[in-house]
């Protein structure tokens, strides 16, 4: 019982350092950036700090490159060893807010069964948009048919919130990239 | 009577400062740019829109560093603004003799002049919005054509990028906005759209899934290269970065 005490005691001082401790000036954290994610529910992305997490930007209209960045992403955690899996958060936020609310993010998750426990689906307003683009180093660009010209790349981001490995490899697994991926995960 | 109206108007002069920024109204419509809008030869629709009519100073951004001290150059994070982001003025809150007031603010990133737009309930204007308004010269609205206006720009490439910079306020287009073309590079709101293929020839490569949709863009207008050097400029930025002659101005949706 007191080694149990001294466990949660323990659990509370790193929660509490960890608050208290500055961002690193590297992490994307230092954007504030309020997101909506598909079961409506408002988050700063900073609020994703502790954990680390696999982020893309993608659209659900999108019907060429974009249901093959959903399924890398899937690819990739699933190639991860089974323990480290559920260490990682996926994230992937719209580049159309204008035409990918709440309702279409929750069906588009629905439909291609993305578990909300692992995924998050997001929208921003489109000035915020651009900024995420720009901290993550992607680029987008509207068309006039209101398609969307974009980078598609899957990009790690340690519990800090630094890029940690980045990949264009899209439609098939990037081994060097899942490599990153599970030893960040994994932990030292 | 006349007293009220003139304490009225006392109020006013504080309120708005006689700093506070000017902006002119340009109408938009059909714009070919050198970018087409669909990456083969669509021309551009501009909306009606406000540009600011000078580009930021030192002195404004001076200004808004203090009342944002989250942007001084000593607390501003590296990811939203490089190590070299204002390190021309003497300290964080002080210009000094390398920075004179009216002088255009350089070193500045993306991210500190979207901030700085935000503050003035603006934003900086598209790429297709700032290429209209420079097409202009004194008396037209598009003098492009013109190879005498394409000379008098590509002159300002010319001048050493060590030469100290000129105060605002120089020379007017035809929409009152002043040193559009000829004085610093500007930043624009999608300066990462601007997504120029560094060889066309890529363009129909199957596997380059690099780029989702139409591809990269090609560019249009081969010989107006002054334009195409700003965005081959802006393209290969990030929004962290800042130069030397990189400043902006803000815009406004009508």
């Amino acid at each position: 019982m007191k080694r149990l005490c001294l466990l949660v005691l323990g659990l509370l001082l790193a929660a509490g350092l960890r608050a208290a401790t500055p961002l690193p000036g590297d992490s994307v954290y230092n954007l504030p950036l309020r997101l909506t994610t598909q079961e409506g529910q408002q988050q700063m992305l900073s609020a994703r700090r502790g954990r680390p997490q696999l982020v893309t930007m993608f659209y659900t209209s999108c019907q060429m490159v974009c249901p093959l960045i959903i399924d890398s992403m899937r690819l990739t955690r699933n190639a991860l060893d089974p323990a480290v899996r559920s260490r990682i958060d996926l994230l992937a936020v719209s580049f159309d807010p204008a035409r990918d609310d709440v309702a279409t993010l929750r069906s588009y998750a629905d439909r291609r069964r993305l578990d909300p426990r692992i995924w998050t689906l997001a929208r921003a307003e489109p000035a915020q948009v651009r900024r995420l683009s720009g901290v993550l180093g992607l680029q987008y660009r509207q068309l006039p048919d209101g398609e969307f010209n974009h980078s598609s790349e899957l990009i790690l981001l340690d519990a800090e919130g630094r890029i940690a490995a980045r990949t264009t490899v899209i439609g098939r697994l990037d081994p060097s990239f899942v490599k990153a991926v599970d030893a960040l995960a994994a932990g030292p | 009577m006349r007293a009220r109206l003139a304490l009225v108007w006392l109020g006013m002069l504080l309120v708005f400062p006689a700093a506070a920024a000017q902006y002119a109204a340009l109408p938009g419509g059909r714009f070919v740019s050198v970018l087409p809008a669909d990456g083969k030869a669509a021309a551009a629709q501009v909306a009606p829109f406000r540009l600011r009519t000078e580009l930021v100073t030192n002195a404004e951004f001076l200004a808004f560093v203090k009342t944002h001290p989250q942007w001084r150059r000593d607390k501003v994070a590296p990811i939203l603004a490089d190590a070299r982001y204002l390190t021309h003025w003497t300290s964080a809150d002080v210009l000094g003799e390398q920075a004179l007031p009216r002088q255009p603010v350089t070193r500045v990133s993306w991210f500190a002049a979207e901030a700085y737009c935000e503050s003035e309930q603006a934003r900086l204007p598209s790429w297709y919005e700032w290429e209209y308004a420079a097409a202009a010269d004194a008396t037209r609205r598009d003098a492009r054509a013109d190879p005498a206006w394409r000379e008098n720009i590509l002159g300002w490439y010319s001048r050493p990028s060590t030469a100290a910079l000129p105060q605002v306020g120089g020379i007017a287009n035809v929409y009152g906005v002043h040193d559009i073309n000829g004085l610093v590079w500007e930043w624009v709101d999608d300066f990462n759209a601007l997504m120029v293929a560094s060889d066309s020839r890529d363009q129909g490569d199957p596997d380059l899934l690099k780029f989702c949709g139409a591809g990269a863009l090609s560019m249009q207008q081969k010989e107006n290269y002054a334009v195409l050097m700003r965005i081959a400029m802006l393209s290969a930025l990030k929004a962290a970065d800042t130069t030397n002659n990189m400043g902006f101005r803000c815009a406004k949706s009508d």
